[in-house]
This record gives C-alpha cells, sequence and structure tokens, in this order.
C-alpha cells in the first residue's frame, strides 16, 4: 500500500466514511453486465446451492439446487444457468466491426494486412467478490470437460446439452480475469476497493457489505457502525442480517436453517418414491420452502452489488479504459472464433509455450495498466510523483539547441521548476503527454538548481530542422513527465511449440490427447 | 489446545494476550462471548458431515489405500506394499495419557517390525509451556525403514493438482505441530533402543525412529470422492513452531507481570454458559496483557473482535493492516499520522516519515482539489 493510499484510509478513519483514491473509473462498467451472485455447499467443490442471475436488476432468475448432492438436480441447475448465460453472451457474438490487422501470409511469409472481424461490444459478467471470481473459474472447470449424449451416447452421466459450452466460456472469463486491467470479469470488491479507500484493512474490505456500508453508509449512521452492523449484526435466531456475499454460507444459516429445509425436503421425496399420498404436495412445499430460504441469503447482496454498481456509474470513465475494453474485445472475439471453429475445450494445464507467453501478455498488461492509469488520474500520477517516478511543474525556460548530426534536429532546452523529487540520472528518458495526445520523449540534461530540471526534448516535435508549432512547451506551461513509457511493450517473441527449449521441458512429444473427462463414479458426493 | 491453535500461536508470535490465554487453557470464544464481541467461528455441518465421511473412506481398508497413496508419491523405487502387509495396530485406550502411551508403544513395535503400519487417529502429546497438550494426527505411517510420516486428511479439493493455496498451508502448520510432537516420541523410543528387547526378526536395533519432513496432504481428486495425495515439505513451519514454543515457556514471565490477582475467570452462573461476572472487571483483565492484534487475526483468534474494537479505539495504525506501520516511522497513532500530515506551514522536520507524509499529503490534495481537470501535460 503507498504511503498516499495509507493516508486516505486515515482520511476515512478520521472522516468516518470511505475517501476517494481515484478521480476517475478506472475499469470498463457495460451499460448491461449480467450479474451473477452464486452459492455453494459447504465442503463440497463444485456443488452449487443457489444463484441469482440475470441483466435486469429488478427481475433476477432465481436458481436453486434442492439437494445438492444430487447429480441430477445439479445438471438442471447448470442446464437453467447456460440457458440464461449463454444467450447474454450469443447476443454479442454477431455485431461486430472490421479491423485491419497484419497477418504472415503463410505462402509468401510476409506480413499482410488483412480484414477481420471485432465484435463490436462484450459481455461483461459482474460477481460480488473475488471469491465469486474463483468460483467462476471452478464451474467452467467441473463442466468443459462433461460429455453430453450427443457427443458421447456412451458417456456414463450425460450432461445436459451447452452444460459443457458455458463451461468453456466461465473458463475462458475466469482466465481473462486474471489479466491486469481486464473488465470481462470483474468482482465488485475489487472495483471498489480500487476506487475508495475505506478506514479498515484491505482484509476486510474483502466483505462487500461492509465496503459498502463504509463507502456509502446508510443516513443518519457513521462507515464504521454500518460496517460493523454489516459484518456482525444478527437476529434473534442467530441469524446474520446481512449474508455473506458468498459463495460460502454463514455457518449458522447452514446448521440451523438449510439443514432442517433439506432434510424436509429429502423426506417428501422419499415419500414421492414411496407412494404415499399428498407426496407430490410436500415436495413442493419443501422445494418452495427452499427457494425462498436461498432467495433469503442471496438478494441482499444481488441488491449490494447493484448499489455498488450505481456507485461506480458516477464516476466519470478514466480516457484510456476504452483502449483496455477493446483488448477484452479481443479476447472474446478470439475465444468466439475458437468455439466456432470446433476447437477442444481449454487443457487442464498449459504447455510450456501457453504458460509462458500468458505470463508475458499478463506482465504487459500490467505495466500499461500502471502507466495508463497514472495517465488518467490525476491522483494516481500523485502517487507515482511521490515515489519519484513522475515530476510536474512550471516551464521557466525554454532554450532553442541543435544535436550535433549531419542534419541538425531540434533539441530544445526545456527548464522546470517542481517540488516533486524524482529520481533521475543524467540521460533518463522521460515521456509526457502532448496537447494532441501524441508522447513526447526526452532525457534528463542536468538541473540548474534544486527543483529546476532540465529537460532535453528529443522526439515529438516533427521531421524539420525547426520544431512544429505547439510541439515545444513554452514558459508558464504546465508540463508533467514521467520515468515510466507510456505505451510499454512486451518482450520479444515466443518461440513456436516445436522449438520450446529444453528448459521448458522441450517439444511436446507428440499431438496431445484430447482432454480426456474427469472420471465419474456412482455417487459424486461424499 | 489442539493443533489449529498451536499453529495459529506462531503466526502471531508477538501476541502476549494470546500466548497467556492460551498458555492458561482459557476458552477464548466463552471469554469473547462474555467480553460482547463474540468471534463468528463456526463450521457448517456439510463441511464437517464431508470431512468425516471423506476420512472415513479413505482409511476404509485398514489404511492399505493411505500407503499405496504414499508409496505412489514417495518414488523412491522401493517395492510396493503387498496386499495385506500393512498392519493396523489396535489403539484404543483409557484417557488420553493412555491413549499417547499406547501410540507410543504402537510406534515402537512397527518400528521394530520393518513393515508398513498405519497408525488411525494415534494419540501424542507436546508439552505446552510445562503440560502437556494432547494431539490426534488423522494417521501416522510407519516406513519399513523404521521413518514415520504424519498424513493429513482434508476435504477440500485437489483440482488438476493443486488446492486452495491458503488451506494447504494451514494443513501444513497444523501437520508441523504433529510432526514436532512426534519428534518427542521418536527421541524417546531412540533412546529406549539400546536396552529395549530387537524386533521379532532380530533387526529391529539396525532401524532408527525417526520422522519425515513431509507430510501427506490427502484430498478428494478433482470434483469426485476419490482420494489423491501430495507430499508437502514442511521444515520451514516445524522450525517456526518449534521457535515458538520455545518462546511459550516464557508465559511465566507474562504471568507475573500481571497484577496481582488478575484473573479470567467469567463466574459461570449454575446453567455452566451464562457468564455472571462484570463486563468492565474482565475487560481490565484482559487488556492488563498486551496483545499484538493485526487484521489477520480474524481469521485465526476468537478474542479477534474484541482486540479489533481495543485497537481501534486507541488509534492504532495496525489496525489498518500490518505492513501499514512500516512506512510511519515513530507514528503509532492515526492521530498523530494526520496532524503531522497536515502541518503545512513548518518547515522540513528531518524526520523522513514526517517529510514523506507532508509530501503525500500536499500531492493528495493537490489533486483532489482539482477533479476531472485535465492531467497536466
Amino acid at each position: 500500500m503507498s504511503l498516499i493510499t495509507t493516508l486516505a484510509r486515515m482520511e476515512a478513519v478520521r472522516d468516518g466514511r470511505a475517501r476517494p483514491v481515484a478521480t476517475v473509473r478506472h475499469r470498463h462498467l457495460s451499460d448491461r453486465p449480467l450479474v451473477f451472485v452464486p452459492l455453494t455447499t459447504a465442503g463440497e467443490a463444485g456443488a452449487p446451492l443457489g444463484a441469482l442471475v440475470g441483466t435486469d436488476r429488478d427481475a433476477p432468475r432465481l436458481l436453486v439446487v434442492p439437494q445438492p448432492r444430487n447429480r441430477d438436480l445439479r445438471f438442471a441447475f447448470l442446464a437453467e444457468l447456460a440457458e440464461e448465460t449463454l444467450p447474454y453472451l450469443d447476443s454479442y457474438a454477431d455485431a461486430v466491426d472490421l479491423e485491419e490487422r497484419k497477418e504472415t501470409d503463410p505462402e509468401t511469409g510476409k506480413k499482410v494486412p488483412v480484414q477481420v472481424e471485432l465484435c463490436a461490444d462484450a459481455p461483461q459478467l459482474l460477481v460480488p467478490s473475488a471469491a465469486g471470481v474463483a468460483f467462476v473459474r471452478l464451474l467452467g472447470r467441473s463442466m468443459r470437460f462433461r460429455r453430453t449424449a450427443d457427443q458421447d451416447p456412451d458417456t456414463p452421466y450425460p450432461a445436459p446439452a451447452r452444460v459443457p459450452l458455458l463451461g468453456r466460456w466461465l473458463t475462458h472469463y475466469g482466465e481473462r480475469s486474471r489479466v491486469p486491467g481486464s473488465s470481462l470479469l470483474l468482482s465488485l470488491t475489487e472495483l471498489l476497493g480500487r476506487h475508495w479507500a475505506t478506514g479498515q484493512s484491505n482484509l476486510e474490505d474483502q466483505h462487500l457489505g461492509s465496503l459498502l456500508a463504509w463507502i456509502d453508509p446508510p443516513a443518519g449512521v457513521t462507515g464504521p457502525e454500518a460496517a460493523l452492523r454489516a459484518e456482525s449484526a444478527r437476529d434473534a435466531g442467530g441469524q446474520l442480517l446481512c449474508p455473506p456475499a458468498g459463495p460460502a454460507t454463514d455457518p449458522a444459516f447452514d446448521n440451523k436453517l438449510l439443514a432442517p429445509a433439506i432434510a424436509r425436503y429429502d423426506a417428501a421425496r422419499a415419500e414421492v418414491g414411496g407412494g404415499v399420498a399428498g407426496g407430490e404436495a410436500r415436495l413442493r412445499l419443501a422445494e418452495n420452502g427452499l427457494r425462498e430460504l436461498i432467495a433469503s441469503q442471496l438478494r441482499p447482496t444481488w441488491d449490494a452489488l447493484w448499489h455498488g454498481v450505481d456507485l461506480l456509474r458516477e464516476l466519470p470513465p478514466g480516457e484510456r479504459v476504452a483502449e483496455r475494453w477493446k483488448r477484452d474485445r479481443w479476447s472474446f472475439t478470439g475465444h468466439r472464433d475458437r468455439v466456432r471453429a470446433g476447437e477442444p475445450p481449454q487443457p487442464k494445464r498449459d504447455d510450456a509455450v501457453t504458460a509462458a507467453q500468458k505470463l508475458a501478455a499478463r506482465e504487459t498488461a500490467q505495466a500499461q495498466l500502471e502507466a495508463q492509469e497514472a495517465l488518467d488520474d490525476p491522483l494516481v500520477m500523485a502517487g507515482r510523483r511521490l515515489a519519484g517516478e513522475a515530476f510536474a511543474g512550471e516551464v521557466t525556460e525554454v532554450e532553442m539547441a541543435w544535436s550535433e548530426a549531419k542534419v541538425p534536429r531540434p533539441r530544445p532546452l526545456v527548464t522546470v521548476v517542481t517540488e516533486d523529487r524524482p529520481q533521475l540520472a543524467e540521460q533518463v528518458k522521460l515521456y509526457r503527454v502532448m496537447a494532441d495526445g501524441r508522447t513526447q520523449t526526452g532525457e534528463f540534461a542536468g538541473a540548474h538548481a534544486p527543483g529546476a530540471l532540465v529537460v532535453r526534448l528529443t522526439g515529438g516535435m516533427g521531421r524539420g530542422k525547426t520544431p512544429e508549432p505547439g510541439s515545444v512547451p513554452e514558459p508558464g506551461d504546465r508540463t508533467c513527465w514521467t520515468l515510466f513509457e507510456h505505451a510499454p511493450r512486451g518482450g520479444p517473441e515466443l518461440p513456436d511449440a516445436e522449438s520450446t527449449p529444453w528448459t521448458h521441458g522441450g517439444p511436446p512429444e507428440a499431438v496431445m490427447p484430447g482432454p480426456a473427462p474427469d472420471p465419474v463414479t456412482e455417487e459424486d458426493y461424499l | 489446545m489442539d493443533a489449529r491453535a498451536l499453529a495459529a500461536l506462531a503466526a502471531n508470535p508477538g501476541c502476549r494476550r494470546r500466548a497467556l490465554l492460551d498458555g492458561a487453557g482459557i476458552d477464548k470464544g466463552a471469554l469473547a462471548r462474555a467480553l460482547g464481541s463474540p468471534a463468528s467461528f463456526g463450521q457448517s455441518q456439510f463441511a464437517i458431515q464431508r470431512g468425516h465421511s471423506f476420512e472415513a473412506r479413505v482409511t476404509a481398508d485398514r489404511g492399505e489405500a493411505l500407503v499405496r497413496l504414499l508409496h505412489e508419491r514417495l518414488r523412491d523405487g522401493s517395492p510396493a506394499p503387498a496386499p495385506g502387509g500393512v498392519d493396523a495396530p489396535d489403539l484404543t485406550a483409557a484417557g488420553p495419557q493412555g491413549r499417547t502411551a499406547r501410540t507410543a508403544l504402537a510406534l515402537r513395535e512397527a518400528t521394530a517390525a520393518g513393515r508398513w503400519a498405519v497408525l488411525d487417529h494415534p494419540m501424542v502429546s507436546l508439552d505446552v509451556a510445562g503440560s502437556p497438550a494432547f494431539l490426534e494426527p488423522d494417521a501416522i505411517v510407519v516406513h519399513p525403514d523404521g521413518s514415520w510420516s504424519v498424513v493429513e486428511i482434508k476435504s477440500f479439493p485437489m483440482v488438476d493438482g493443486s488446492a486452495d493455496p491458503a488451506k494447504v498451508g494451514a494443513a501444513a502448520r497444523q501437520s508441523a505441530v504433529y510432526a514436532l510432537a512426534l519428534e518427542q516420541v521418536a527421541a524417546r523410543v531412540g533412546e529406549l533402543k539400546p536396552d529395549g528387547e530387537p524386533g521379532p526378526d532380530g533387526g529391529g536395533a539396525a532401524r532408527t525412529a525417526r520422522v519425515r519432513h513431509q507430510v501427506l496432504l490427502v484430498c478428494p481428486k478433482d470434483f469426485s470422492n476419490l482420494p489423491t495425495a501430495e507430499l508437502v515439505d514442511v521444515r520451514k513451519q516445524l522450525s517456526v513452531t518449534r521457535r515458538q514454543l520455545t518462546r511459550l515457556t516464557r508465559i511465566e514471565d507474562i504471568a507475573a507481570a500481571l497484577p496481582e490477582g488478575t484473573t479470567f475467570d467469567l463466574r459461570l452462573a449454575d446453567d455452566g454458559r451464562t457468564a455472571t461476572r462484570p463486563v468492565d472487571e474482565l475487560t481490565d483483565a484482559v487488556d492488563a496483557v498486551d496483545a499484538a492484534y493485526a487484521p489477520e487475526c480474524l481469521a485465526a483468534c476468537e478474542l479477534a473482535v474484541h482486540c479489533r474494537a481495543r485497537s481501534r479505539g486507541a488509534g492504532a495504525v495496525e489496525s489498518l493492516g500490518r505492513g501499514v506501520r512500516g512506512e510511519l516511522g515513530g507514528l503509532t497513532t492515526v492521530e498523530a499520522v494526520l496532524a503531522a500530515a497536515l502541518e503545512t506551514d513548518a518547515g522540513p522536520t528531518g524526520d523522513p516519515a514526517v517529510d514523506a507524509l507532508r509530501r503525500a499529503a500536499a500531492l493528495r490534495a493537490e489533486a483532489l482539489a482539482a477533479p476531472g481537470a485535465a492531467v497536466c501535460r
């Protein structure tokens, strides 16, 4: 945590409510996000208990697994989830823009421009917390290797159609969420935590209810009081007033309410199985009871999540957010193409080359995100200035100078007076954003006096002997120079899979067989 | 005190309050309830059921499946255990002392026998601050070479060979406590060796009892109920716990510094649950010994909610996170930090922490004063 954030947290302690740590919104927010609030069964991996899902805040769809140990009921849940989610994803797949991209021609080996499709917008998935993101990944993993009866008639427990497809999409979204700055799958706690500092620790901020209580406490209550209430207030029956944002449920809820309700459901089901008169009605009753119970745990989180979305929408988006969202659109389009091309599901483990590529891409994305957030937001830039990675100040003097090449180029010397203390050495490269949005490069050329730094401009002035008008700052202008690049690029390209070096296991021996489905057992619960 | 509690102590070694209360065997949950800040620790019965049934499944065939899993993971080229080649000694005895003695005896015999053996739910004791704590590992496997492995059975899944790192870490810390207790047993068994009778095949003296520093973590595989396992190296956790336990012996010193007559007695009413001691009196008793609160405590200590309230009340900067303190030099309270940061007219103080804070406050104020203004070009 930087000193500026620490300070913001302390201001929040003093004021009794959260303080901003960003002046603009640093992530893309869709106009029509798909919100997914899942609950899972304690102790069972990938056994969902229920979920609220939908794009309409007033009409979420409630999905419930009345007996999480029953495979058929779980499959029914996943089928319903697919029914709700896949049409939403598909609705973005066909509206495309055409983009020009350079591709290597396989015959000539030359780079030639080709027209490729880029989806005009991409679907966005919102979950309450970081644990929700992990659950999306887990659900994706549990579904994508399932076989349907169409794919393999001999498969012992066929999954409903489209469930494996949903698994692949959720896997893609889960994987994409690990790329810094990406916005296809976002958790609200992370989003809110990026823009506000509360008077509590990062760990406590993982609780959506308590985080929101700090940011927007109810009238007449201070942030810490509201947060404490959200965290631990219980009713007379010992139930939390603000249920956890999941996917894990509160143990007191499990033991006191859920377990008896599931037992009633099981008993009614046994009665129906045994042909007891009136069993059907009791089963319906038990199922409705369970639905209400699970909805009571989900609905507060659903409302809190939308409340958070409202708060975030009040912030203006950062200038470069759309640029990052475009990369998300590429990611969505790429996966759409892989699905359409009939490629197999993502492997359980990445091979060496894919893993190295993903890592490199994430490192580049991290560097770009850090640079872009600073350029978009003076408050983030303030942090970089404090860290000595940037400086801002007024231009006091401009001295024209030229390089000593055969064709002399303009190399004006600009003196900037600043109170910042950047970590500079002779000839350190410097960057600034010009009025037209382009980046101008410069280098540090010494200091006249403490706080009067001289920058030699090295670029952005056109091709002529005299700089283009407006490309050289004038005395009285305020400029902000950074020591980091504005558009950092990744490293060199990685070798093809066939030339994987021995350090990374060497070339893969043969074509990998398609992923094997997970082994299934007669009963798959414990 | 169980292995979890002992392991949690190692996570926050500086907390004298926890060391004293744990060392004295005080029920911190009841204490927290009496103080009016109960912790919300609890386990869902679904998770408990699943844990029990998975454990039962893993150890169902007298531990043969367990030994097979362990042997597969060892990859040391030793012959696989033959069917029926695994001993499962009976460990039933009366009382914890009896079970501990029975376990030590069974370990000695199994070590001497030179065969695979699985001890299901043995009991070992560990000296904590002068009094024995009885611990019950899930299982111990004795190898034919006389070495012992701790087995920890957990019901969180291992998906594609990897599990939740936080949970694996907790399991490793817990296993390290068992391994530590076993080392003490191994030392005693080793001492007995010279004058003890040799094993039935006469080769008992050649095998020295030792505890392996890799524990076997058994978890459900992917989304099934089939067990899979990985070896986890616990040397680091072992040394941390060992050091922590030696520090624990200083509980007498902590106790000696307390005011005369300090007690954590809740004065339970006749129902054995309701505390009748006035909250103020109890709070004073608890406050008599220092705590080292950090937000991490919330996940590990029943008293954390109380300590948090006290820490926030005092304005301690640690309540915002353990790392916060590092940049603030000698400033320990939120009030002091804000006062130092907002003092604008004074010149440089020479205290780097204070100067950095003022700079940060000025930069933050500047950026917030002009929201929406174009970022300076």
